[in-house]
């Protein structure tokens, strides 16, 4: 079988075949490698278990990344917890725990699932391991969750690249964060139109984000951002099952997502030429950087 | 450009903190490895450019590409403490940084040397990391190649003679084996000729062994995809 490559011929197949998305995402896996979709889903699995893994490690740390800059952030956020009740409920400081611990475990050479990029990687499974442990959903719902956002990925990069360099940061932490979105609708119940729409008001919301990380690496804005893009898709989830449409469709946001991420000046992706990257902290701590590399 | 997978969207499984200047590191030097042979190295040494010169020591790019070179993936937790593990193996290394803007923004030059003594390197390969984790070797002792490790590989060097290509993609042929696409390149006409040829299935023991009866190639190496 063809593979979707939008958004609308995604919907209209679930609707037509009375399907969710995640047994579509399955079915073409199936087809493309060549394997039964219960291949497929313990390979699902595999990511989901590194998922789970790099936020128990994550958890656990606080040293810091090889340039200093990031690291121990998580241990702060988990010891303010236990002090404080917080403003929101125990999913929302799930969220940010998780994805906190996940970037920094990413930062300082830990092992973390790309997704869909290293630097964004601690979004989708902040958000799904989030919300799955405080409801305490089967691990197999956690796997129909990925394999959806899987598919929302794998349909927003057959039209752009997701790529700081190409896109701006859109395309890594924002494609992420629609993704997650995504996951955390299939995850409470909603459906195909539900999720599709989900995606469009979280990408539509991000759209323009930039990529100036500081002295090139993926650390600053890289690490903190993640938790910030976690909770921006659960916003997106909760307008999208409460049935609030997208008045650009899917489709169109991404259009645009490659279009801005065009327009983007190079000097803002992932070039560390402009924006946070030439801030005169920026620039003291490359200087010092640049000393220890060349040596 | 297109992703046709999902496992491209939610993989790979790797030690961050980048996909093109970690993991992409690690596997050059995988592809490197395999180049060099079955033996591990006495002593290599790398040249970074550019943005890998630049950003690779806050990258761990050093440590990845090493790490490759050990024979570990990009999962591999043990690339963290890829230089000490080296020098425990008695693998000696040094790494060069260098500024080159005729090559790609993230690009290498690894150079094995057999015995620790040696001055006259055995392998010299060039790489780039693509992004995305996705790498190509472009050269080999100066020949011209386009190894990505998505195919298995044969890679031959061998002497210049008319009928060479033929002896060589005959005997594949013969096992039914499907190319899917080959790069050759030669120093001059008669002189010394590189051939990397993908492959859709691999090579068996005894195709590579039939390879091997052929006087003129001096090198041979079958680089198969691992997952």
């Amino acid at each position: 079988m063809k593979p979707t490559t939008t958004f609308a011929e995604l919907a209209e197949l679930c609707q037509k075949t009375n399907k969710k998305i995640y047994e579509i995402a399955q079915e073409e896996e199936s087809s493309l490698l060549e394997c039964t979709e219960q291949n497929v889903r313990k390979r699902v699995q595999e990511t989901l278990k590194a998922m789970q893994e790099a936020i128990n490690e994550g958890l656990k740390s606080d040293e810091k990344s090889a340039s200093k800059m990031v690291g121990a952030d998580c241990a702060k956020l988990k010891k303010y917890y236990e002090k404080n009740e917080g403003l929101f409920s125990q999913p929302y400081q799930n969220i940010i725990k998780y994805a906190l611990a996940t970037s920094e475990q990413n930062a300082r050479m830990g092992k973390i699932a790309a997704c869909p990029t290293a630097g964004a990687c601690g979004i989708v499974p902040a958000a799904m391991i989030g919300i799955g442990t405080y409801l305490k959903v089967e691990n197999e719902i956690l796997i129909n969750a990925l394999l959806t956002a899987g598919i929302i990925g794998r349909i927003i990069s057959e039209k752009t690249a997701l790529a700081g360099a190409v896109g701006g940061c859109q395309s890594e932490c924002g494609v992420a964060s629609a993704m997650a979105a995504g996951a955390v609708v299939e995850i409470l119940g909603g459906n195909a139109e539900q999720i599709i729409n989900a995606v469009a008001l979280a990408l539509k919301n991000i759209l323009g984000l930039v990529c100036d990380p500081i002295a090139g690496l993926v650390e600053v804005p890289c690490v903190k951002r993640n938790p910030f893009l976690a909770i921006h898709a659960l916003t997106a989830a909760e307008l999208a099952l409460a049935d609030i449409k997208s008045f650009v469709p899917a489709d169109e946001v991404v259009d645009v997502l490659k279009q801005i991420g065009a327009l983007m000046s190079p000097t803002l992706k992932e070039s560390a030429q402009a924006g946070l990257a030439t801030t005169p902290s920026a620039i003291k701590i490359t200087e010092e950087l640049n000393k220890t590399c060349q040596k | 450009m297109a992703n046709s997978s999902i496992f491209d969207i939610i993989t790979p499984i790797m030690v961050g903190p980048s996909s093109s200047h970690t993991a992409g590191a690690v596997r050059i030097g995988l592809l490197a490895g395999k180049i060099f042979g079955s033996n591990r190295p006495q002593k290599v040494h790398f040249k970074l450019y550019n943005s890998f010169a630049k950003t690779g020591k806050g990258h761990g790019t050093d440590k990845g590409l090493l790490s490759g070179v050990l024979g570990f993936n990009v999962d591999d937790t043990r690339i963290k403490n890829a230089l000490d593990i080296a020098k425990e193996l008695g693998v000696k290394y040094s790494f060069e940084y260098a500024e080159d803007y005729n090559r790609h923004p993230n690009s290498v030059d690894i150079i094995f040397y057999g015995r620790e003594e040696d001055d006259d390197a055995q392998i010299r390969v060039s790489a780039d990391s693509l992004g995305g984790a996705k790498v190509v070797i472009t050269n080999i002792n100066g020949y011209q190649v386009n190894l990505r490790g998505d195919y298995h590989t044969l890679l031959l060097i061998y002497k210049d003679k008319p009928g060479m290509i033929y002896r060589v993609t005959t005997l594949i042929q013969d096992f039914d084996i499907n190319i899917a696409s080959m790069t050759c390149d030669r120093e001059a006409k008669g002189h010394n000729a590189s051939m990397s040829i993908c492959l859709d299935s691999p090579l068996t023991e005894d195709i590579i062994n039939s390879i091997k009866t052929i006087s003129e190639i001096y090198l041979i190496r079958n680089i198969e995809v691992t997952k």
